[in-house]
């Protein structure tokens, strides 16, 4: 082995990121040239990108002795295969194989700080700043090279991390030039992303990177973390989320051998080494509670909703709605009602925590490791840098895991135990804590002149929020009002609520779409038609009419008898239309969704295959929410314990999924964990009333209420 | 002190009769790919083989277990060649969280065993009980689909 020199070049050493020491910094990713980038001097990337990432760094890139490339990031991987898709960017900017590259992910000692994995944020955002963090890798090994082989960077070209000069036999691989280095570098000037022409590795499909750990049970979740004298931890939990704790008898669960009882304020568990003894041992435990009287249930949230906003947001307006009625031939105002809806997935909650050397180390399924890095440092009383927060696969998140309550209890209970403690949630504890949908409401007055133009939108949503209320369809007058409570006001819903894959905009694109269809039945049009009398945007357009190449759509009257349905919408900067055909059992309302296409204009697409996988997961998903899924409550308890009264799609449930990707290579890349499940409420709406007449007002759209709806 | 087969190996395991088998596999044996999803037998991500039939370990208790052979989703890869229930999830990428994976295969193992020539209808049949909140159905169709063709009623376990 060479000795290499250690010369500084056209490149400057980075501070390193605050709170650390360049030497426990260095230390921490071991031999290898590390590269750290910051996208601050990237001055080609958009603001979109530069304002939602920290101004330091925001990945390192470590080319170690072997070759191997590691790439850090603070992003987590929870079945949506970024750790696949970022790869892919990494291999293609810095010219190595793509199998050469592992992604190390969401870390929080060793990556660089993320907000969090959500909002469809990861490719068309962080992606950018990754591949510049290959670019400016590329270019400085390159430099390095120049350097070594005594020559111009301009004469070199690289090909698998090998640099060869051109001309000559000269050559140095990637790992050659990182031999003895533990240095952190970054670079001047900025080099240039590589063009579509130029791609080797992006826009090419690849097999999903984790499918050998995934398939063997190799993979490793927070709940799968085992360590020496790990005690499983059974909390306490109150009948309703508004009850509080007045008593609890211990006596009998400390008697029983080997359970440590933990009295931590509200947060009372039992310990053991074994989770069966500790779930034995709490419920030993006597406890009174004392919970207030509250009525509220799914069918009176929605006029305590109406009644009880206190704070207005005009999100959007043009012109004037009166002259739009005015101007009106037709006029159609519906109120449309959507229920809470459970995340629900495989994996519950989950942690494991373990003080060492002073530090608290923890595992958590959660979409956002930063965050339950501070949380827990608050929580506990400790120096953010004593929180250390692990990497662990995440089995589904769809916005669930952005909380992280069971981080806080196994943190708390290991702290206040000075034992190792995982707690796993139940199903029962998964559907009493989640953070559901919220329910919402939302009104709509519109009206159409006898030819079948929209002169005005009114559009009133209360308590979904207004992603995915804009008008993009072209009404020369239109308000957009959104209603909820104001910061720092008591909270509306008697249940816990949050982000569910695309907040809000499963709402309100229900609402609009149906809102369209109707317009176009009382116009005596067929609904693609009218969608495009009523549409300017030319990526709209260009979206739908791709979808109805796909599917095969004919001009129909609904309701037709066929079942065809129609819907469009955007989400994460991504244009989605989609078209379905089901049938309805006229006898029982049962929905069969035969078909569903989806058409997407999403930009550059980085992986083909996985971002199809995605739209398939959100057509599957969506079944659910439109069609069956449906919390019940009283007041803040959830009826629901087990899927045994709470539906989520099955195999039998799963229509032929047809999906198009347009080919856009120069657009930016734009979201695609989520844009294709905003629209199937409102296409399996606009299917059903095609199909039956029946038009359904209420999500989800259930046998019963499709039969009320046939009349 | 409850004795079975794991994976072709005796183990013994020190157990109460009414602790369930997925968690004896999970926390005595730390054998952690058997995963739990609901604790009822609803969703089927703990499933695993007792003497070659899917089971849901949630619902089994150890007495029952005794002197029985349990295959998990460990026990499956032979000297580093994948089942081809497991090559076909990944040839087809039937797989997002990979959290229902481990029981979806071991289902999927047992079903072929019974059907090995299964129309895509006896396929949903026989998979309905095994759930997937990221929406990958219909590729694991396809994925034991194929595992079926290449199978051809081989492979027992």
């Amino acid at each position: 082995m060479k000795e290499t020199q250690n010369k500084v070049i056209d490149i400057e050493d980075r501070n390193i990121p605050s709170g650390l020491s360049r030497r426990s910094f260095i230390k921490r990713f071991g031999g290898g040239l590390v590269i750290a980038v910051s996208i601050a001097d990237f001055s080609a990337l958009s603001a979109a990108v530069t304002q939602s990432l920290p101004k330091d760094f925001n990945a390192f890139v470590k080319i170690a002795e072997d070759g191997k490339v590691f790439c850090y990031t603070g992003k987590i991987e929870m079945g949506q295969g970024v750790n696949t898709s970022l790869a892919q960017m990494i291999a293609e900017e810095l010219d190595v194989k793509y199998e050469d590259v592992e992604m190390v992910m969401g870390d929080t000692d060793l990556c660089p700080y993320d907000r969090g994995t959500w909002g469809s944020l990861t490719t068309r955002v962080f992606g950018p700043a990754l591949r510049s963090a290959g670019a400016e890798a590329r270019a400085i090994l390159l430099q390095m090279a120049a350097e070594k082989l005594g020559t111009e960077v301009a004469d070199l070209s690289v090909n698998d991390g090998v640099i060869s000069k051109k001309g000559s036999s000269g050559s140095i691989t990637y790992a050659e030039l990182t031999q003895g280095q533990k240095i952190i570098k970054s670079l001047k000037g900025k080099p240039k992303l590589k063009s579509p022409s130029e791609f080797k590795v992006i826009g090419k499909s690849r097999k999903r990177v984790d499918g050998r750990s995934k398939v063997t049970g190799g993979a490793k979740y927070a709940g799968d973390i085992r360590i020496d004298n790990l005690h499983y931890a059974k909390i306490l939990r109150p009948p309703s989320l508004e009850s509080k704790l007045i008593s609890a008898d211990l006596a009998e669960a400390r008697g029983i051998d080997g359970v440590v009882v933990i009295e931590d304020g509200d947060l009372v568990a039992a310990l053991h080494t074994y989770p069966e003894v500790a779930d034995k041992a709490l419920r030993t435990i006597k406890a009174k509670w004392d919970t207030p009287k509250n009525d509220l249930d799914e069918n009176s949230i929605f006029d305590h909703l109406v009644k009880n906003h206190s704070y207005t947001r005009v999100n959007e307006e043009a012109g004037n709605l009166a002259k739009g009625e005015e101007a009106s031939d037709q006029l159609i105002e519906s109120r449309f009602l959507d229920g809470y809806v459970a995340h629900a997935p495989m994996e519950p909650h989950s942690a494991t925590a373990v003080v060492e050397d002073g530090r608290m180390v923890v595992w958590a399924s959660t979409q956002n490791p930063f965050g339950v890095k501070s949380e827990l440092a608050g929580v506990l009383g400790m120096k953010e840098e004593d929180v250390l927060v692990k990497q662990a696969y995440v089995g589904g998140g769809f916005g669930g895991k952005s909380r992280n309550g069971q981080a806080v209890e196994a943190a708390r209970l290991a702290k206040k135990s000075n034992l190792p403690v995982q707690v796993a949630w139940t199903r029962q504890e998964e559907f009493f804590y989640d953070h559901y949908r919220p329910a919402a409401v939302i009104d709509i007055k519109s009206g159409i002149t006898q030819e079948g133009k929209i002169q005005f939108w009114d559009y009133n949503v209360y308590f979904a929020g207004s992603r995915g209320a804009d008008v993009w369809y072209d009404i020369p007058n239109h308000q957009v009002k959104s209603y909820s409570r104001g910061r720092g006001e008591a909270r509306v819903h008697p249940l816990n609520t949050g982000s569910w894959r695309a907040p809000g905009n499963n709402t309100n694109s229900f609402a609009r779409e149906s809102q369209i269809d109707i317009m176009a039945v009382k116009a005596g049009m067929d609904p693609l038609e009218f969608r495009l009398k009523n549409l300017k945007d030319p990526r709209m357009i260009r979206t739908l009419k791709a979808c109805a190449d796909k599917f095969g759509w004919k001009p129909i009257k609904s309701p037709s008898g066929k079942g065809y349905g129609i819907a469009c919408g955007t989400d994460a900067g991504t244009y989605v239309a989609e078209m379905a055909e089901v049938e309805v059992d006229k006898e029982t309302g049962e929905v069969k969704v035969i078909r569903v296409v989806c058409v997407q204009d999403m930009g550059l697409v980085i992986n083909p295959q996985g971002a199809t996988i995605q739209v398939e997961g959100c057509i599957n998903m969506g079944l659910g929410y439109a069609l069956k899924e449906d919390i019940k409550f009283k007041g803040g308890a959830s009826s629901h314990k087990s899927f045994g009264n709470y539906d989520i799609p099955r195999f039998s449930w799963v229509p032929k999924v047809e999906t198009v990707l347009l080919d856009l290579p120069d657009e930016p890349s734009q979201g695609g964990g989520e844009p294709a499940i905003v629209v199937v409420g409102g296409v399996l709406a606009n299917a059903i009333y095609d199909a039956v007449g029946a038009r359904v007002y209420q999500l989800p759209m259930t046998p019963e209420r499709i039969k009320a709806a046939m009349v | 002190m409850i004795r079975f087969k794991l994976n072709g190996r005796p183990v013994e395991v020190e157990s109460a009769t009414n602790d369930t088998l997925l968690w004896a596999i999970r926390s005595k044996l730390d054998m952690t790919g058997t995963k739990y999803g609901c604790g009822l037998g609803q969703c089927g991500a703990c499933t695993v083989l007792v003497n070659g039939k899917a089971e849901r370990s949630c619902m089994l208790t150890m007495d029952f277990v005794e002197g029985k052979s349990i295959t998990t989703i460990e026990g499956l890869e032979k000297d580093g060649i994948l089942h081809p229930v497991q090559q076909a999830f990944i040839d087809h990428d039937a797989m997002q969280c990979g959290y229902c994976t481990s029981g979806m295969i071991m289902n999927a193992c047992s079903f072929l065993n019974e059907n090995p020539e299964p129309s895509t209808q006896e396929i949903i049949e026989g998979m309905e009980d095994n759930l997937c909140r990221c929406g990958t159905y219909n590729r694991v169709i396809t994925a034991i689909e194929q595992a079926g063709k290449e199978m051809k009623g081989g492979v027992k376990l």
